[in-house]
């Protein structure tokens, strides 16, 4: 009686003198498994799922602290993302930052962020000049914003014929959305500036059937076709370049136009099409051995482990460590491991990852570089263009991280963000 | 010739060949809809689930693999082997029927004689149960379709026509899908097929009378339910043709059920209840809309097909609102 007496003081004063528990670092997933789009979100949802898990089993947490990562289904639906958020936002200690993974979701949660003073970080997908960080304190886009695509496309297309395209022609065939529509002013700009002639090809939503599209590329030949495209849209353009006999080594895509689902319907045919990325393909970084090792033979992988390097599951590995990295600086500069979101939003302002950064992370060159300051909220805008090779039905990089033409995107991010600011009566702040 | 001509040509003709491809799906919904009055808003799904089916039985992919991982932890993805491609018809035919089957069971058997309305609603219902069970039996991957048909431009038809050019014209000669010619050779077939299926067949000529008259066939002994299963398994064989043909184009991928909007404007021009109105419907729609999409589209910005068939379908209906074949509407008052 007595010696259970003693047991249950020494209980008390251990519960009493430990203080209060930290509680976890909340990095929600706004992932889309079901609907048409869930061939690209599973492995993006995957990757963002298994390298947060990686850090849970491997490293203990950030800083000691586990991360927390509900997710919500948005089917990619607009409605349900801005559910999603809003359900998600106050759970634990509160949300420390979205990927919303859809542009119309963006753009909806862009004034809740900044209202709830909740980092957003939109990763090349977005409102593009919310890379202007003196007007869009919340939100982030780095690596790389949709201009930077553009321009990098023209510089691979530029260097492809000798480094000059003067009387070339280029064909943009891109999904008839603002996000569709994203790079045509880049290319307006750099069309003037290098002489080259630009043609617009919109395609409707969804783009199951582009045999118009198509026959007009076939009729007028242009030299290079860009496509800004997006679910069926992508793998019906591929095919239809490939029966036209187009050279798809002249058919480059964006980012969100290049991943294996959109290759593989068109077998053979794809062969030699380009896509720009900006994250490193395939399996070969030591990070994807610890991976195997903590994550999927331990049984805890999001999925079943078979899309480990592919492209989407590359690309949301790359934006949680990103998260990761970001947590870890506002830690540093807070001085405390149980940060906030407007601490989270400080790290993420400061974050540097560098190569030595990614080489230390088992990831060397997996991405470019980044380096976010108060102005710039994107990044280097640099991305790599890389091919497809059907016979081994595997994409290869074929450069270096490219820079983009920043001078042209930064004049243009300022001219559309101050308007917006103008438009929102948002004053911008001083970035020391 | 000129180019321009040949041009136009090359567009009406590629125009002819969408439109082929716009009556397979239109084509599902008027069977179900001559014989039961339910406009099936399933369409589409049944397609989409038709063309998974016959992927997974092709290429040996274990069905509700992920599910089976979940509950028992046993992961087996593949059977080891595919099986030939007549063999996966056939029993992705078998799992069509035996889907007739389950929805007459389960849902059509328990509405009969309610509203119109009410019979649409469920098939809204039967679409979102179908689009999740196919994803849970087969994954939501994206998966190439491949029975064998030929795809791809036809240097044939581009070499006979280079020569059409006027000389020293720099002209190429015409395009044309091979995968679209095989679509409008199959779509042939099926129409040929069906109708001598309805007119020297004794289920055929009771698919009619049902079709006429739902009180009449019942009242000379045709079973209202049998009729039913046997329309649903018609509709389930044409969901099949067309989740082949489109998922040859595109890859079998869950946005394969949109193709139920390309029939939309078909089925308003052709009207509901006649085969060979979908099939004349599909066609003006498939000219008309890449005509105006070459012609007028670069007028007004491009991407005008989608809506200009809608026009074009409403545009017919100030004229014949029971569409081009439909049963002329008589109304007593």
């Amino acid at each position: 009686m007595k010696l259970t007496k003693i047991a249950m003081a020494a209980a008390v004063a251990a519960v009493v003198s430990a203080g209060p528990a930290m509680a976890d670092l909340v990095f929600p997933s706004l992932s889309y498994r079901t609907g048409p789009y869930a061939p690209n979100g599973i492995p993006f949802a995957d990757g963002y799922a298994d390298y947060l898990t990686l850090i849970n089993e491997r490293d203990g947490g950030i800083g000691g602290v586990k991360i927390d990562n509900p997710e919500c289904e948005t089917g990619y639906n607009t409605e349900k993302g801005v559910e999603c958020y809003e359900s998600t936002k106050n759970i634990g200690t509160g949300a420390l930052i979205y990927q919303p993974l859809s542009t119309g979701i963006t753009y909806q949660l862009i004034p809740k962020v900044t209202a709830d003073g909740i980092p957003l970080h939109s990763m090349a997908y977005g409102r593009t000049s919310a890379m202007n960080g003196k007007i869009f304190k919340w939100v982030f886009n780095y690596p790389a914003n949709y201009w930077d695509g553009a321009t990098i496309a023209v510089k691979h297309a530029a260097d492809m014929e000798g480094g000059s395209l003067d009387g070339k022609s280029i064909a943009l065939v891109y999904h008839n959305s603002a996000y569709g529509k994203e790079p045509i002013r880049t290319l307006e700009e750099m069309s003037k500036e290098m002489g080259f002639k630009l043609t617009l090809i919109p395609v409707d939503h969804p783009g199951q059937e582009q045999k118009s599209q198509w026959l007009q590329i076939r009729r007028e030949r242009p030299d290079y076709v860009f496509m800004w495209g997006w679910g069926v849209m992508n793998s019906v353009a591929i095919q239809e370049a490939a029966n036209i006999r187009y050279p798809m080594d002249h058919f480059i895509g964006i980012w969100w136009s290049g991943s294996e689902q959109d290759v593989l319907p068109a077998g053979d045919g794809a062969d030699g099409y380009k896509s720009l990325n900006f994250t490193g393909v395939g399996t070969e970084y030591p990070v994807f051995a610890d991976i195997k090792k903590y994550v999927v033979d331990a049984g805890k992988a999001a999925g079943d482990g078979t899309n480990l390097g592919t492209v989407q599951y590359n690309r949301g590995m790359y934006a949680a460590m990103l998260a990761v990295e970001a947590a870890k600086k506002a830690q540093e500069l807070s001085g405390h491991n149980d940060i906030t979101a407007a601490e989270m939003r400080d790290g993420m302002e400061a974050l540097d990852v560098t190569n030595a950064t990614l080489e230390a992370l088992g990831m060397p060159k997996f991405g470019p570089e980044v380096h976010v300051t108060c102005e710039n909220h994107g990044g280097s805008g640099a991305a790599l263009v890389q091919q497809w090779d059907a016979k081994a039905k595997k994409w290869n990089a074929i450069t270096d991280f490219i820079p983009s033409n920043r001078d042209l995107v930064t004049k243009l991010a300022m001219e559309d963000s101050e308007a917006f600011a103008k438009e929102n009566n948002i004053t911008p702040r001083e970035c020391k | 010739m000129s180019p321009d001509f040949l041009n136009f040509i090359e567009t009406f003709l590629n125009g002819l060949m969408a439109g082929v491809m716009y009556s397979l799906v239109a084509l599902g919904f008027v069977l179900i809809f001559k014989a039961s009055g339910i406009f099936n808003f399933a369409q589409g799904v049944m397609a989409l689930f038709a063309a998974l089916t016959l992927v997974g039985f092709q290429t040996g992919q274990v069905p509700f693999a992920h599910l089976i991982r979940a509950i028992f932890g046993v992961e087996i993805l593949h059977w080891g082997a595919g099986m030939p491609t007549i063999l996966a018809l056939i029993l992705t035919m078998g799992v069509m029927v035996a889907l007739a089957f389950l929805i007459e069971r389960l849902v059509l058997k328990h509405l009969v004689n309610q509203a119109p309305i009410i019979l649409f609603m469920a098939t809204i219902g039967l679409a979102w149960f179908l689009e999740g069970l196919g994803d849970l039996m087969w994954g939501a991957d994206i998966k190439p379709m491949d029975v064998g048909l030929p795809s791809g431009g036809s240097f044939w038809w581009e070499d006979l026509t280079a020569t059409w050019a006027a000389q020293g014209s720099d002209y190429y000669g015409m395009y044309i899908d091979t995968l679209d010619v095989s679509a409008a050779i199959i779509a042939v077939a099926l129409v040929v097929a069906l109708s001598l299926f309805s007119q020297y067949t004794a289920t055929g000529r009771a698919l009619r009378a049902v079709a006429d008259d739902h009180q009449a066939a019942l009242s000379v002994g045709i079973s209202l339910r049998r009729i039913w299963v046997i329309v649903w398994s018609l509709a389930g064989f044409v969901a099949l043709v067309a989740g082949i043909l489109w998922g040859a184009k595109s890859g079998v991928q869950f946005s394969l059920s949109l193709i139920a909007l390309k029939a939309l404007p078909v089925l308003i021009l052709g009207g509901f209840t006649s085969i060979p109105g979908a099939i004349v419907g599909g066609l003006i729609i498939g000219v008309g809309e890449k005509l105006a999409e070459a012609y007028i589209g670069p007028l007004v910005g491009g991407a005008i097909e989608n809506w200009f068939a809608y026009m074009l379908a409403l545009a017919f209906l100030l004229f014949r609102p029971q569409g081009l074949y439909g049963e002329k509407i008589i109304e007593r008052i």
